[in-house]
């Protein structure tokens, strides 16, 4: 089934268009990775698929069963400040935040779905560890589980493994691909074409000039 | 000294002087982590002169209750300087820039040309920084204090988790569906109303210093959002109270002591958090 359709979209910001006449379609259970040099407009297009930013032209349509609350955003590394003082807990937590709607405070289920995804990303020891303190690794791991936390059906990730070591590398790849086994749809952004064709299942790749859909329906 | 303390206590006016001073310097602290945080520190500015040309307006036009002017224009301010600021980040920054600056000039402005006050620079100056010795409130003044302060602490405490989220990483809580614009306009019109609160204990021109400084100082010496601001909101209230005590005794003005002493307090902070090894600005 469908999840998300993208047709003819252009994006961009406010003058300048980015790409244009995008379009491709991510069934449920896909592993999408999106590729293409810096500034092609990589993180551009996921922004825009998150309603981050508006589309200059074209639509995104969602499928159905699938409500905005329900995405998981791991933002690219630089977006996030880096002296921000904030402990894991508090951070994996926020990622409920949509499920409370107007009620101002975290009930059990949700402490237990932060919990869960806590162990989950082996990160238990770090619990109470201020954010910006951490090694790289360790702040996608937080992320990651505080992107868990607002879905069990969809991830968009920018360069997970971005500033990561090999072991660290691997280990996050074995997590998303773990993740999409789990019926967890993944796109993800990476300059890392060897893991792309290893682990996606369908690989998008953007250039200034063209768009090609590798093995995606379009 | 303690018992010079006492007897000015004694007095309801020092006693009202300290309980609306506490109050501003506890809801002042509560946003100014999001403010510094989400670098909203500028609309903070820009909103006190809006409130200083707000208050010229008020005291010209002969209002006895000057708030019912400046606390609509302050939150509307507020809102628009938000809008502004989301667009494209530099034109907001001018934006800021023009009104603060241009309110700030209007309103000396129409007080020189059609104040009737004999006092004229005297007036200006405790508008913009602060009454010079302790704070004379009416009964009036304390309880509309009051009830605003109550009104601003309850919001924070139910919107805390939400502000939360959307001070730590706004494109990811709007992505989960969390309604961001709702929260910063909130946030916003909150800030408004403490900043107009605060005019009346240090001035316009001091007012960023009261909200920002204890933020930063505790963000020296704590590590978790919920800890910050905890240790700011203490941070504040000490300082204050402090600031009341040294101004009475000395018979300086309140408010430029209490920045003074939050001041302090941030490079005592400051250095603890270096010797802790903090993290670095
Ligand atoms: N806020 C902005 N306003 C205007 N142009 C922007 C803005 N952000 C990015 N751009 C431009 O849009 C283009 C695409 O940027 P984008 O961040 O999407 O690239 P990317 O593919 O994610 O690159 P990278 O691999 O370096 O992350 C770039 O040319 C960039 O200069
Ligand atoms: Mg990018």
């Amino acid at each position: 089934m469908a999840l998300i359709t993208v047709k003819d979209l252009s994006i961009g910001y406010e003058s300048k268009v980015v790409l244009k006449d995008i379009s491709f379609i991510v069934n449920e259970g896909d592993y999408l990775s999106i590729v293409g040099e810096n500034g092609a407009g990589k993180s551009t297009l996921m922004r825009t698929i998150l309603g981050l930013q508006p589309p200059l032209k074209g639509e995104i349509a969602f499928g159905e069963g699938l409500r905005q609350n329900e995405i998981g955003y791991l933002p690219q590394q630089t977006s996030i400040q880096k002296d921000f003082p904030a402990s894991v807990w508090e951070i994996v937590l926020s990622g409920c935040q949509a499920r409370c709607g107007m009620r101002p405070f975290y009930g059990k289920g949700e402490k237990l779905i932060a919990d869960t995804n806590i162990s989950r990303m082996g990160i238990s020891d770090l619990k109470t560890r201020c954010f910006s303190e951490l090694s790289g690794g360790q702040q996608q791991r937080v992320l990651l589980a505080r992107a868990l936390c607002a879905t069990r059906k969809l991830l968009l990730m920018d360069e997970p493994v971005a500033g990561l070591d090999p072991d660290a590398t691997s280990e996050m790849y074995r997590i998303i691909d773990e993740l999409n086994r789990n019926g967890v749809t993944i796109i993800m952004i990476s300059h890392d074409l060897e893991a792309a064709t290893r682990y996606s299942s369908n690989i998008l790749h953007i250039g200034k000039e063209f768009v090609i859909g590798g093995g995606v329906n379009a | 000294m303690l018992d010079t303390l006492i007897m000015y206590l004694q007095y309801p006016f020092v006693r009202y002087a300290v309980i609306v001073g506490v109050l501003i310097a506890l809801c002042s602290s509560l946003l100014g982590v999001t403010l510094v945080l989400k670098r909203f520190s500028f609309i903070g500015d820009g909103l006190s002169h809006v409130a200083f040309g707000a208050m010229a307006v008020a005291s010209v036009a002969g209002l006895t209750n000057k708030l019912l002017i400046v606390l609509p224009v302050t939150v509307i301010s507020a809102v628009l300087l938000l809008r502004s600021g989301q667009n494209t980040r530099i034109k907001g920054d001018a934006s800021v820039a023009m009104i603060s600056v241009g309110a700030l000039a209007f309103g000396y402005l129409i007080m020189n040309l059609f104040s009737t006050s004999s006092n004229l620079s005297g007036d200006v100056c405790s508008t913009l920084f602060g009454s010079t010795s302790i704070l004379t409130l009416t009964l009036r003044e304390v309880r509309i204090c009051i009830v605003l302060s109550v009104i601003v602490v309850v919001i924070f405490v139910l919107f805390y988790n939400k502000i939360f989220a959307v001070t730590f990483d706004e494109s990811f809580a709007k992505a989960a569906g969390v309604r961001t614009e709702r929260y910063n306009l909130l946030i916003a019109v909150v800030i408004a109303v403490i900043i107009v609160l605060a005019m009346n204990l240090v001035g316009s021109l001091l007012i960023s210093a009261l909200v920002i400084f204890p933020a930063l100082s505790a963000m020296r010496v704590q590590r978790s959002f919920k800890s910050v601001t905890i240790c700011s909101a203490v941070l504040s209230v000490l300082c204050a109270l402090i600031g009341i005590a040294v101004s009475i005794l000395g018979g300086t003005p309140v408010g430029s002591t209490i920045v003074a002493v939050d001041v302090a307090v941030f490079i005592i902070c400051y250095s603890l958090g270096k010797i802790r090894g903090g993290i670095g600005v």
